[in-house]
């Protein structure tokens, strides 16, 4: 692994049912993630992804890529067009940095109306991890 | 430049947000694997003997949920307050910056303190004008440092404000998670009540938004590649001479897959169009107008009705082809966009 190196593309179907469940697992009630009508209320056109459902989804495309020995140090998300259901999220990643055991992680993820999410990772890899 | 409030509001900096909150229930696997289930995740290292929690639950482990937060302090209570007081009525979440010290482990019972970090100057967003508010939550266990959990959100007077009646989405009520310090009231921030297709424009930078691109695939790339050289082409079955519009595999009317173009001459009439008002958009100033032009050809096609006020677009308004470029960071992007003929714009 070096710098530059890019990380295949994970593909997340964006349904209601992830929606929905990623705002409970991460015990998030507000009712634009879960209540149609009441998001539309809001001026919001559906139910969206709350931040933290994308962090995790961030995190596992770092773990899926690197294997379960990896170790994620640092993760930092800035937000921006929102995830609706029936949308697809594409997360792609470039290595920033890696200087044998310390990765730095570029990730985006865009969907049909623009880019959902922007980050950096930073994680440790032991030696004869994936990459 | 400082204004006033700002000087209110940076003295909150340093101020605790939330203290001595704890976690609701203590690291268990239930709530991992629910996690898990829900992100797809099936890192091993989550599972079985000797599991830890995803690192990027942190959030998840200091989140009110339905019974609402405990340890919120006086301090950032008020800072909201004075906001709300001004006006900066609506919340957006946009960033979260997470730092694991150590993992997390099925047991382990988490507390936490947060402090507001720092108040911005006034920034001038797409959304609106605001005060963008940073605050830090230390996560521990045991007294030991495990986490960190920045978070930023923008708390803003909308820019665009809803129809009467329904005032409450202009006071973005709800959105997304908070942790203990987090206001009840986040908004869909990153989200809500303006989907931002360009995250630096919820930070007020001031870049020419990214338009949205066209999906360009086997089925449509000709006509893409037409608008690129300025020539607007339909498609006509070989078949049968039915014309059609937008591009399709095969003829609605004979079913041929055989086709070859047509080029639009470029006058038409709008059939019929929207205003849109809500939700705005990055790269589009609303109200504008959406025509659907009827092509002197028969065909119709969705555009934008350019070079006249939104709401002196009628039905029936003789209408000509324009091209257009924009360009932003993605680079040069050309549409067929409609302005009224000449002479034909009622004053």
């Amino acid at each position: 692994m070096k710098a530059g190196d890019e990380l295949p593309p994970l593909e997340i179907g964006i349904t209601r049912t992830l929606i929905v469940a990623g705002a409970l697992a991460s015990r998030d009630y507000q009712d634009v993630h879960h209540d149609p009508e009441l998001a539309r209320r809001k001026g919001s056109p559906d139910i969206f992804m709350n931040i933290l459902t994308t962090n995790g989804l961030v995190g596992r495309y770092l773990t899926d890529h690197f294997g379960p020995t990896a170790v994620l140090r640092k993760v930092a998300i800035r937000l921006g067009a929102p995830n609706y259901p029936g949308d697809i999220m594409v997360l792609k990643g470039t290595v920033e940095e890696f200087d044998g055991a310390t990765a730095v992680v570029r990730v985006t993820g865009d969907n049909g109306i623009g880019r959902h999410v922007t980050g950096t990772v930073t994680l440790t890899v032991p030696p004869g991890g994936a990459g | 430049m400082d204004d006033e409030l700002h000087a209110r509001l940076k003295a909150y900096e340093g101020r605790p947000a939330a203290v001595a909150g704890t976690g609701r229930d203590p690291v268990n696997a239930p709530m991992i694997r629910h996690w898990c289930e829900a992100t797809g995740d099936r890192n091993p290292a989550y599972t079985g003997p000797g599991a830890i929690a995803p690192p990027t639950m942190l959030q998840a482990w200091i989140m009110g949920g339905l019974s609402g937060h405990e340890g919120r302090a006086q301090a950032y209570d008020e800072l909201l307050s004075l906001l709300d007081e001004a006006g900066c009525t609506s919340v957006v979440a946009t960033d979260c910056e997470q730092e694991y010290l150590r993992p997390l482990r099925p047991g382990d019972e988490v507390a936490f303190d947060t402090v507001i970090e720092s108040v911005s100057q006034r920034k001038t967003t797409k959304l609106g004008t605001g005060y963008f508010v940073t605050t830090r939550t230390d996560v521990r266990v045991a007294e030991e440092l495990v986490g960190t959990h920045r978070f930023r959100i923008l708390k803003y007077a909308p820019r665009t404000h809803a129809p009467s009646g329904q005032a409450s989405s202009a006071r973005a009520s709800s959105g997304h998670a908070s942790s203990g310090p987090a206001p009840n009231e986040y908004v869909p921030s990153e989200h809500a009540p303006t989907p931002t297709g360009r995250e630096e424009k919820a930070q007020g930078r001031q870049e020419a938004p990214r338009r949205p691109r066209p999906v360009v695939n086997r089925d449509n790339a000709g006509f893409w590649e037409g608008v690129r050289r300025h020539r607007l082409l339909v498609q006509r079955c070989t078949g049968c001479d039915t014309l059609r519009f937008p591009w399709l595999p095969g003829c609605n009317a004979c079913g041929s897959p055989e086709w070859d173009t047509v080029e639009a001459d470029g006058e038409g009439t709008v059939f019929s169009y929207v205003v849109m008002h809500h939700p705005p958009f990055p790269a589009f100033s609303p109200p504008y107008a959406i025509g659907l032009i009827e092509l002197a050809e028969g065909v119709r096609i969705i555009s934008n009705v350019v070079d006249v006020p939104y709401d002196k677009v009628r039905i029936g308004m003789p209408v000509e082809l324009e091209f257009r470029s924009y360009d932003d960071e993605d680079g040069e992007l050309v549409l067929p966009v409609f302005r009224p003929r000449a002479g034909e714009v009622a004053a």
